[in-house]
């Protein structure tokens, strides 16, 4: 099998030639998962919070559900929101089908329960260290909730990361929701799942090569970041 | 020092919905006129769109948006009303859409020819023979591994229509030596080769790809083996937002002398994988 050497050339010319066709997916695959993640965190992190502080009736449900919806198959959250953006379906009228915000939608209801689900494993593992502390200093609940939030920013950050880790590499949604199509829901793993449809195994793993190291330039931007937010604070 | 803790957690957030704003603002600038095409990927795969769209977006500006999926899909999209016009091959299917009523007018556009193909060693002898039906027949007797598209779309439709004409249900025994791949021709193409099995392919994706493939053409030009491209408009008074002006035009560009030429003049290695036959 020669495919392999063929792809590892593939990507460096992809790269090399800085093929404007791979920047502008490449720029999509990171509007559209970064996107997804931003809307998945301010919905997730908070939510996972306020799982892990208050205690309600159904509570337990609701970590088994959060735990569980981890594993969303992305297909059937394509096949979901495709029938409800459908011309044919509830929100049809709003003509979001084959856009990247339908993408993005798609992506959230995937990442938003992985931040959910981890921010809330975080939060209540410190808030069985902090609780006291937090009680005596006369913190209300929100206030508690948005102190937890921050100091856990470091463990926080992992869990953002891994929405992310999941919506960039998913395929099965944003090829159904978005329609693959080209210069304008085209990004880097539907690109891979066409160019194995047309039968270019060295192409295609080329660009799985090109996603590959955009994940670890993210990971580490990520860790740059981490040591940023890690410096004591100023006051 | 918990005072600013609200505001640490606040800001990144403010920061993160900005940045929401810019990517969901992105896709509404820069979007002109454009049409969403539901269309097979067969078309797709042959390389047939990177040819003909710029020639029309160079000549009316109107940006053609392509999904290509198999046929049966594309088919359940625009009767959901998600595409402004259909390009497909299954003409008894297109005839019913119009009929219902999502579709306004249907217009021939191309065709080419479906092939059998298959390992080179030949196992059902089926090398040469002209009718299909009664080649499927032999693959069946002798059990050899035939590989089924397997995913509703036209050229699995052919292969179910196919198998009728021979009197044989192959899915009786799915699993055995008849296999469904559940993919695109391309990467059943590949599979094909590599579980040395028959199977049925369009000629355009054949041509694409015969190279990289340890599989030999064995049966081509019979009766049954014709493959028709349709376009068809999808009906505004089923379907009110559709665009059907510029569905129009594309599609009068299509059966026009020009795109018809166009159509004409996509080569693969010199071969030449549609033939316009609009009248």
């Amino acid at each position: 099998m020669t495919d392999i050497g063929e792809a590892f050339a593939a990507a460096f010319s992809l790269v090399y030639h800085l093929d404007h066709d791979l920047g502008e997916i490449v720029l999509l695959s990171l509007q559209v998962s970064v996107g997804a993640v931003a809307v998945a965190s301010v919905v997730g992190l908070p939510l996972g919070a306020a799982v892990a502080l208050f205690r309600f009736p159904g509570r337990g449900a609701i970590v088994v559900l959060l735990n569980a919806l981890m594993g969303l198959p992305p297909v059937v959250v394509g096949l979901v929101v495709y029938l409800v953006l459908s011309r044919a379906g509830p929100l049809g009228v709003l003509g979001l089908l084959f856009t990247p915000t339908a993408m993005v939608i798609a992506q959230v209801l995937l990442v938003a329960p992985i931040i959910a689900a981890l921010a809330r494993q975080v939060i209540e593992d410190m808030w069985g260290e902090y609780e006291e502390q937090l009680r005596s200093l006369g913190a209300t609940p929100r206030r508690a909730l948005a102190a937890l939030l921050w100091d856990g920013r470091l463990s926080l950050l992992t869990a953002v990361l891994a929405g992310f880790g999941r919506a960039i590499a998913e395929v099965g949604a944003v090829m159904i929701v978005g329609g693959n199509i080209d210069h304008v829901t085209r990004v880097m793993t539907t690109a891979i799942a066409l160019e194995v449809s047309k039968g270019d195994l060295a192409l295609a793993l080329g660009l799985g090569i090109v996603l590959v190291a955009l994940s670890i330039a993210v990971s580490a931007a990520v860790a740059l970041l981490r040591g940023t937010l890690a410096q004591p604070r100023a006051q | 020092m918990r005072a600013g803790a609200r505001a640490r957690v606040l800001r990144p957030l403010a920061a993160l919905t900005l940045a929401l704003a810019v990517v969901l603002a992105a896709p509404v600038a820069g979007a002109g006129d454009f049409i969403t095409v539901a269309s097979t990927t067969s078309t797709q795969n042959a390389g047939l769109f990177d040819h003909l769209l710029p020639l029309f977006e160079a000549e009316t500006g109107i940006e053609v948006r392509v999904v290509a999926v198999g046929t049966g899909q594309a088919l359940r999209l625009a009767r959901n009303g998600d595409a402004d016009l259909l390009l497909v091959h299954d003409r008894p299917s297109e005839e019913v859409f119009v009929a219902e009523g999502h579709g306004s007018q249907r217009f021939d556009l191309m065709y080419n020819d479906f092939v059998l193909v298959g390992p080179a060693g030949d196992p059902a002898g089926i090398a040469g023979a002209g009718d299909a039906a009664a080649v499927l027949g032999r693959i069946a007797a002798v059990r050899a591994p035939f590989l089924s598209r397997g995913d509703d779309s036209g050229t699995h439709r052919r292969e179910r229509a196919l198998w009728a004409a021979a009197g044989l249900d192959p899915r009786d025994a799915s699993g055995t030596w008849y296999r469904e791949a559940g993919q695109g021709m391309g990467a059943t193409l590949n599979t094909a080769s590599m579980m040395e099995a028959y199977t049925l392919a369009d000629r355009g994706t054949w041509l694409k790809m015969r190279e990289r493939l340890d599989l030999r053409l064995l049966v081509e030009g019979g009766a049954g083996l014709r493959n028709e491209y349709g376009v068809t408009l999808v009906s505004p008074e089923k379907h009110p937002h559709v665009k059907a002006a510029l569905a129009r035009r594309f599609a009068a560009w299509l059966i026009s002398a020009d795109g018809q030429a166009a159509i004409e003049g996509f080569t693969i290695d010199g071969e030449r994988p549609f033939i316009p036959n609009a009248n």
